[in-house]
C-alpha cells in the first residue's frame, strides 16, 4: 500500500508539496524583509528620464525628490523654508546670501560645496521658467566661500525665495558640480545627489522598476517634516517603484497586498479600495490639480477674442469634473486661474465658469462675432487617462453653443508634437487642446506657463500676443507686500479671462491608497517617502 | 478496428447521400448567417433601433446599471451602452468588410502578377516576406499613429499585414493553374495576358478568396478591438465594439456589463463569420471537406 | 543539409533588409517628437530645438539612416533616446518575462491542443469533435484581453488562489514563478490552442485513413499507441508549420497579455517605445522580433527532416 501511494503521487499530495515549497519561499522572502524593509509602490507612470532638469515630467521630479535635496523648500502652508541652506536678504533687497548647513554630503562621500550649488542653480535656471525670469534680474550668482552662495540682483525681484523653494515643476535640486556642468539640453548620466535615498543603478529598468536605498549618511534637519521642508528621515531600507500600465491591475495589486502604495488609483475604482480594511485611502496632495483648456490665438476662429469668450461661456466646469473624476468628494468648481486655496486665489472674471456656463449667451456672442461655421480642431489624447474626457465633454458643450467641432483622437505624443505647430489647423495645426497642472505650477503669474503674453516666439503653445499681460506681470514681480501681490494677481486674472488666455476647468484631488503597514505618510504637494515607517 | 470502420462507412455515406448530411450540417452555419444578417440590419437601421444618441452625455447618469431608460446601463460619460453597441455594429462591420475588400483589392492583382511573372515574383515575395515578419499589431499601431486615427487609416493598418498572406494564396493558386492544359493552350495561341488572367486564372482564385476573406474579416474586427485596447484605436465619437470594450475595461469590476455586452456582440459576430468561413471552405473545396482551416 | 541551412540564412538577409528600411522610413515620417516627451509640458520651442539637436534628430533622414546602418553593421542597436540606455540592455532586461511567457504558453498550447485535436479526429463527428471544434472557434472569437480579465476575476479575485499580476524569475523559485505565469500563459494560449487543435484534427483525419495506420490497427496495437505513436508522428508536419506561422500571432498576443498582467516584457517595451517615438528602441525591437520569426520558421523547416525521413534537403 505504502509502496503504491509512493509510486503514484496523489494529486492532493502534489498540491501539498507545491504549497510547502511556495510557503518556504514566501518565508525566505519575508525573512529577507525583516532585515530589509522595502516599500513597493506603483506610481502614476514609469521613470524613463532620470534628469530632473531636462524634463518637467512629474515622475522624474518625484524621482529627484528621492535622491536629491533642494536648496530651499516649502512647508505645508506653502511658505518658503530653509532646507540645504538658510538665507539672508540685505536691507535694499538686492543681495541674497545662502549659507549651507553642516554635514551635507554627496552619495559618493564628498562634501557639498557652494560651488556645486551655484553650478546646479545655473543649470536649473536655463530650463525653469521662474529661473529664467530670476536670471533676467540677476547681476551675479557666485560661491563666495565653501558654504556661502551670494546672489546679487540688478533690480528688485520680490520672488527670489519663492522661486527657489517651489516644489514643482522644476525645484532646485542640487547636484555635484561635475554633473551640473553638463549642458541643460543633454541628459545627465551620473545620478548622485545628497538626498535621503540613493539611486540603485544596478536594479534600474527604465519604464519598469526603479530602486532606492536609504542613505545612511544623510543628516536631516532637526525640525519636524512639513510639506517638502523639515527633517527628511528615511525610515525604511529600500523603496522600489514599479510601473503598472493597466489601472485595473494596479488596483487589484494594492487590494491583494502585492504592493504597498498606489499613487493614483482611478477615482471610479476607489469603492473597491475603501472597503478594504487593510488600506488607507486619502489625498496627500491637498491642493490637487487644475484641468484646463487652451485655444490657439493664431488662427480663426479663436484669433477673435469674442469667439474665445463664447467658447468659455459654453463651458461648464461641473460637466468636465464629473466626467474626469466622477465622485464630487474629490473635485471642486474653481474660478481661479491660480487654483483655489492658494495664496493668490481669486474668482474675479470667472462668473460664467462658476455658474455652470451659459449656452444661450454663448450662442448670441458667437452670432455677434460672425462665426462662419469653420470647424474647430480639438485634439484628444487617447492614451492618457486623465486627459481623455475633457475634449469629449468640450465638443458636446461647444456644439450645443453652435460651434462646429472636429474632435481628433491621437496619442499623447502626436498631440505634443502637433501642438508645437503654428500652422493653420487644416495644415497640421490645431485650435484647442487640454492638459492638467499640479497647482504649484500655476499658482502665481510667474510660474504659470500660460500667463505669458510674448506671442509667437516666447509664449506657451497657443501663443497669445498680449502686451498688457506682460506689463502687469512686470508689475507683479516687483510687488513686495502680500496684499499688493494679490491685487495685481487679481488684475492679471481679470484681464486674462477677459481675453481668454486659457480656460480653467476646475480643481480635483488624486487620492492615493496605501497599506496599513505603512505609517507616517506625509501630506505634501509631491509624493515623498521619507518619514514613512513600515511594520510587518 | 471497429472505430476505424465506422469512420470509413460514415465518410462513404456522406458522399452517397449528400442532401441528408447537408441539411444537418447546415444548421450551425444557418444560425451563424442569421446572427450576422441581424447584426447587419442592426447596423443599417441603427438610428431607428437605438434608444438614445450614442454620443449624448449625461454626467449625472454615469456608470448606471441597467434600467428601463438605459436597457444595458450607461458608460463612464453617462452615455447609453445599448445605443453605443448598436451604432458600434456599423463601425465594426465596416472595418471588417472594408479591410477584407481592400486586402483583396491589393492582394489579388499582386498575387496574379507574382504568379505569372517570374522576375516580379522574386522581388514581390521578398517584400511580402519582410512585411510578414513584422508583428502585425505593432505594424498596425505604427501605421495608425503615423497617418492619424480615422476609420480609413484603421482599416488600412489592419489590411497591410493581411496582404502578404493573401498574395501568397493567390500566387499559389495561379502557379498550379498555369500548369493546366487550358491555360497553357491559351498562352500558346497568344491570348493577351490580361485576358488569360481575367478569363482563366481569376475564377480559380474565387473559392480560396471567399474562404480567406471571411477569416480576414473576423481578424480585422478583432484587431480593431486590440488597437483600441492599446490606445491607438478609433476615437470615442465613432463607437465600435472594440473601443466600447476598451473604454469600459477600467470599470470592469464596478459594472461588468461594460465589457460583457459589447464583448458578447463582438464575439458572436466573429464566431458567426468564422463558422460561415468554415462551411464555405467545406463546400467550395470538396477535397478538403473534412479538414478545417489552419 | 548544411548548404540548405546556408541558403535559408542567406535568403533571410533580404527579408531583414526590407524590414529595416520599412521600419526606418515608417518611423521617420510618423508625426511626433521624442524631444517633446523628454522635455515635458513646459518646454519652449527653442528648448525643444536644442534637445532635438543634441539627439541628432535634426540631421537629414538619409544621414540618420546611414548612421544607423553603420551602427547595426558594427553590432550596435543604438541607445534609447528617452532613457539613454543601450537598446541591447533594455532588450536584455525585458527578455526573460517574454521568453518565459512565450515558452510556457507554447508548451501549454501543445499539451492541451494536440490531445484535443487527436481526440476530435478519433471521434470524428461525435460530441467530442463538436465540442473541440466549437471551443476552437470560440478561441478565435474572443479578444485576448477579455479572456485575461475573466481569468483574473475568477482565479485571482473571486477564488483568491493566484496573484493578480507581476512576474518572478524562475531562478527565484518555481512556485512563485508558476503562480504568476499560469494565468497570462493561459490567456495567451487561447488563440494558439484553437489554431493547433484544428490543425491537429485536420491533419490526423488525413493520416488516419492511410494504410500504415490500418496495418498498425490490424496488428492489434493499442489504440493509444496507434493514435499517438503512428498517426500523430506522421501528422506532425502541418502541426509544426502552424506553430511557426502562429508565432507572429503570438507576438501580437504578447503585447496585450503583458499589459493586462503587468509583465515587464518586450511587448510592453515596444508599445511604450512606439508611443514615446523612441526610434532606436522600436527599430531594434522590430528587427529582433522579425529575426526571431524568420529563425523560428527556419528551425521548424529543419525539424521536418527529423520527423519525416523522406524529406532531404
Amino acid at each position: 500500500m505504502a509502496f503504491l501511494s509512493a509510486g503514484r503521487v496523489p494529486l492532493s499530495g502534489a498540491i501539498k508539496a507545491f504549497m510547502t515549497i511556495s510557503a518556504f519561499i514566501a518565508m525566505a522572502e519575508s525573512g529577507a524583509a525583516a532585515k530589509d524593509r522595502t516599500i513597493t509602490a506603483v506610481m502614476h507612470s514609469g521613470v524613463r528620464v532620470l534628469d530632473p532638469v531636462i524634463t518637467t515630467a512629474h515622475i522624474t521630479r518625484n524621482h529627484a525628490y528621492m535622491i536629491y535635496d533642494t536648496l530651499l523648500s516649502i512647508d505645508e502652508k506653502f511658505q518658503p523654508q530653509p532646507q540645504m541652506a538658510a538665507w539672508k536678504v540685505s536691507d535694499d533687497g538686492l543681495t541674497y546670501t545662502f549659507t549651507l548647513r553642516d554635514g551635507l554630503k554627496w552619495h559618493d562621500g564628498a562634501a557639498v560645496t557652494a560651488e556645486d550649488c551655484v553650478a546646479s542653480l545655473k543649470r536649473w535656471a536655463t530650463r525653469d521658467g521662474g529661473g529664467q525670469m530670476l536670471m533676467d534680474y540677476t547681476a551675479s550668482l557666485e560661491a563666495t566661500d565653501a558654504k556661502t552662495i551670494t546672489l546679487k540682483l540688478k533690480e528688485k525681484f520680490s520672488f527670489v525665495v519663492e522661486t527657489l523653494a517651489k516644489p514643482s515643476a522644476l525645484p532646485t535640486f542640487m547636484m555635484p558640480k561635475r554633473v551640473a556642468e553638463s549642458p541643460s539640453d543633454k541628459a545627465i548620466t551620473e545620478h548622485i545627489g545628497s538626498g535621503p535615498f540613493k539611486f540603485v543603478a544596478a536594479e534600474y529598468q527604465p519604464g519598469v522598476k526603479i530602486v532606492y536605498e536609504k542613505n545612511k549618511d544623510y543628516i536631516p534637519r532637526s525640525e519636524p517634516p512639513s510639506g517638502t521642508s523639515g527633517g527628511k528621515v528615511a525610515k525604511v531600507d529600500r523603496v522600489q517603484w514599479i510601473t503598472m500600465p493597466d489601472a485595473q491591475t494596479a488596483v487589484n495589486a494594492v487590494n491583494s497586498g502585492e504592493i504597498d502604495y498606489l499613487e493614483q488609483p482611478p477615482i471610479d475604482l476607489l469603492p473597491l479600495l475603501t472597503v478594504n480594511k487593510e488600506l488607507t485611502v486619502d489625498a496627500l496632495n491637498k491642493l490637487g490639480m487644475q484641468t484646463m483648456g487652451r485655444m490657439n490665438w493664431l488662427h480663426p476662429p479663436f484669433d477673435n477674442p469674442k469667439i474665445r469668450r463664447a467658447a468659455m461661456m459654453a463651458m461648464n466646469q461641473k460637466d468636465f469634473l464629473a466626467a474626469l473624476i466622477g465622485n464630487p468628494q474629490y473635485f471642486k468648481v474653481c474660478g481661479s486661474m491660480y487654483g483655489c486655496d492658494t495664496p493668490m486665489a481669486t474668482d474675479v472674471g470667472a462668473q460664467s465658469l462658476l455658474a455652470g456656463g451659459d449656452a444661450a449667451a454663448a450662442q448670441a456672442l458667437l452670432k455677434e462675432a460672425g462665426y462662419d461655421g469653420k470647424p474647430i480642431v480639438l485634439m484628444q489624447a487617447t492614451d492618457v487617462t486623465t486627459l481623455i474626457s475633457q475634449p469629449i465633454v468640450a465638443s458636446q458643450l461647444l456644439r450645443k453653443a453652435g460651434f462646429n467641432v472636429d474632435l481628433q483622437p491621437m496619442d499623447w505624443q502626436t498631440l505634443v508634437g502637433r501642438r508645437a505647430s503654428q500652422k493653420p489647423p487644416a495644415e497640421g495645426g490645431w485650435n484647442m487642446f487640454f492638459t492638467n497642472w499640479v497647482i504649484p505650477e500655476v499658482w502665481n503669474p510667474i510660474v504659470n506657463p500660460m500667463l505669458n503674453g510674448r506671442g509667437k516666439t516666447g509664449a506657451w503653445f497657443g501663443w497669445p500676443d498680449d502686451p498688457k499681460l506682460e506689463a502687469l506681470r512686470a508689475e507683479f514681480v516687483k510687488a513686495g507686500a502680500e496684499d499688493q501681490r494679490k491685487a495685481i494677481a487679481g488684475k492679471i486674472q481679470e484681464h486674462s479671462l477677459e481675453v481668454v488666455n486659457y480656460i480653467p476647468l476646475g480643481q480635483y484631488l488624486l487620492p492615493s491608497a496605501w497599506s496599513k503597514k505603512l505609517s507616517g505618510v506625509l501630506y505634501s504637494p509631491v509624493p515623498i517617502f521619507w518619514n514613512i515607517e513600515m511594520k510587518d | 478496428m471497429a472505430i476505424h470502420l465506422k469512420d470509413e462507412t460514415e465518410q462513404i455515406a456522406r458522399w452517397r447521400i449528400p442532401q441528408l448530411r447537408l441539411r444537418r450540417s447546415l444548421i450551425v452555419p444557418l444560425a451563424a448567417g442569421l446572427c450576422l444578417v441581424s447584426m447587419v440590419i442592426m447596423a443599417i437601421f441603427a438610428p431607428f433601433l437605438a434608444p438614445h444618441d450614442p454620443l449624448a452625455m449625461l454626467p449625472a447618469e454615469r456608470l448606471k446599471p441597467a434600467s428601463d431608460i438605459f436597457p444595458l446601463g450607461t458608460d463612464a460619460y453617462g452615455r447609453d451602452l445599448l445605443s453605443r453597441i448598436i451604432y458600434g455594429a456599423r463601425v465594426s462591420l465596416i472595418v471588417g468588410i472594408g479591410a477584407t475588400l481592400i486586402s483583396v483589392a491589393i492582394g489579388l492583382p499582386l498575387g496574379l502578377l507574382a504568379g505569372f511573372f517570374r522576375i516580379l515574383d522574386a522581388i514581390l515575395m521578398r517584400i511580402m516576406d519582410g512585411i510578414m515578419a513584422i508583428p502585425s499589431v505593432l505594424l498596425a499601431i505604427a501605421i495608425v499613429t503615423l497617418s492619424g486615427v480615422s476609420i480609413w487609416t484603421v482599416m488600412i493598418a489592419i489590411t497591410i499585414p493581411e496582404v502578404p498572406r493573401l498574395v501568397r494564396l493567390v500566387r499559389s493558386v495561379v502557379l498550379s493553374a498555369r500548369e493546366e492544359p487550358y491555360v497553357e493552350a491559351a498562352i500558346s495561341v497568344g491570348s493577351s495576358m490580361p485576358k488569360i488572367m481575367w478569363r482563366h486564372l481569376m475564377p480559380n482564385t474565387l473559392a480560396p478568396l471567399i474562404v480567406q476573406g471571411t477569416y480576414i474579416c473576423a481578424n480585422a474586427i478583432l484587431t480593431e478591438a486590440i488597437l483600441s485596447f492599446l490606445g491607438a484605436g478609433l476615437g470615442t465619437e465613432t463607437p465600435s465594439w472594440g473601443n466600447v470594450i476598451a473604454e469600459g475595461r477600467v470599470y470592469f469590476q464596478i459594472n461588468p456589463g461594460l465589457i460583457f455586452w459589447p464583448g458578447l456582440f463582438l464575439s458572436l459576430c466573429i464566431l458567426s463569420v468564422n463558422l460561415i468561413g468554415d462551411k464555405a471552405r467545406d463546400m467550395l473545396d470538396p477535397r478538403l471537406a473534412k479538414r478545417s482551416r489552419l | 543539409m548544411l548548404s540548405y541551412i546556408m541558403r535559408r540564412i542567406l535568403a533571410a538577409i533580404p527579408v531583414m533588409c526590407v524590414v529595416a528600411i520599412f521600419v526606418f522610413l515608417l518611423l521617420r515620417i510618423t508625426p511626433g517628437d521624442p524631444a517633446a516627451i523628454i522635455a515635458g509640458d513646459m518646454a519652449t520651442p527653442e528648448q525643444l530645438e536644442r534637445i532635438r539637436a543634441s539627439l541628432g534628430l535634426n540631421q537629414p533622414i538619409h544621414v540618420q539612416f546611414i548612421n544607423w546602418v553603420g551602427q547595426l553593421l558594427s553590432g550596435n542597436l543604438g541607445t534609447s533616446l528617452i532613457s539613454q540606455t543601450p537598446v541591447t540592455t533594455l532588450i536584455y532586461q525585458r527578455l526573460e518575462p517574454t521568453l518565459s511567457l512565450a515558452l510556457v504558453a507554447i508548451t501549454l498550447s501543445i499539451l492541451i491542443a494536440v490531445p484535443m485535436g487527436v481526440m476530435a479526429a478519433w471521434r470524428h463527428g461525435g460530441w467530442i469533435d463538436n465540442l473541440v471544434m466549437t471551443a476552437s472557434v470560440l478561441g478565435f472569437s474572443v479578444p485576448v484581453f477579455v479572456i485575461g480579465y475573466i481569468l483574473i476575476q475568477i482565479f485571482a479575485i473571486n477564488l483568491g488562489i493566484l496573484p493578480v499580476q507581476g512576474f518572478r524569475s524562475i531562478f527565484a523559485g518555481v512556485g512563485p514563478f508558476a503562480e504568476r505565469i499560469i494565468l497570462p500563459a493561459l490567456t495567451l494560449s487561447t488563440i494558439y490552442i484553437a489554431l493547433i487543435a484544428r490543425m491537429t484534427r485536420a491533419s490526423m483525419l488525413d493520416v488516419l485513413g492511410e494504410d500504415y495506420v490500418r496495418t498498425a490497427r490490424a496488428k492489434g496495437l493499442a489504440e493509444r499507441l496507434v493514435l499517438f505513436r503512428h498517426a500523430l508522428r506522421n501528422a506532425a508536419i502541418p502541426i509544426l508549420t502552424v506553430i511557426g506561422t502562429g508565432f507572429a500571432l503570438m507576438i501580437s498576443g504578447v503585447v496585450v497579455t503583458e499589459s493586462v498582467f503587468n509583465l515587464p516584457g518586450l511587448g510592453r517595451l515596444t508599445v511604450d517605445a512606439i508611443l514615446a517615438r523612441d526610434y532606436p528602441v522600436i527599430q531594434g525591437l522590430i528587427l529582433l522580433t522579425s529575426f526571431i520569426y524568420v529563425a523560428v520558421n527556419l528551425l521548424i523547416d529543419l525539424s521536418y527532416a527529423f520527423l519525416d525521413p523522406r524529406i532531404r534537403y
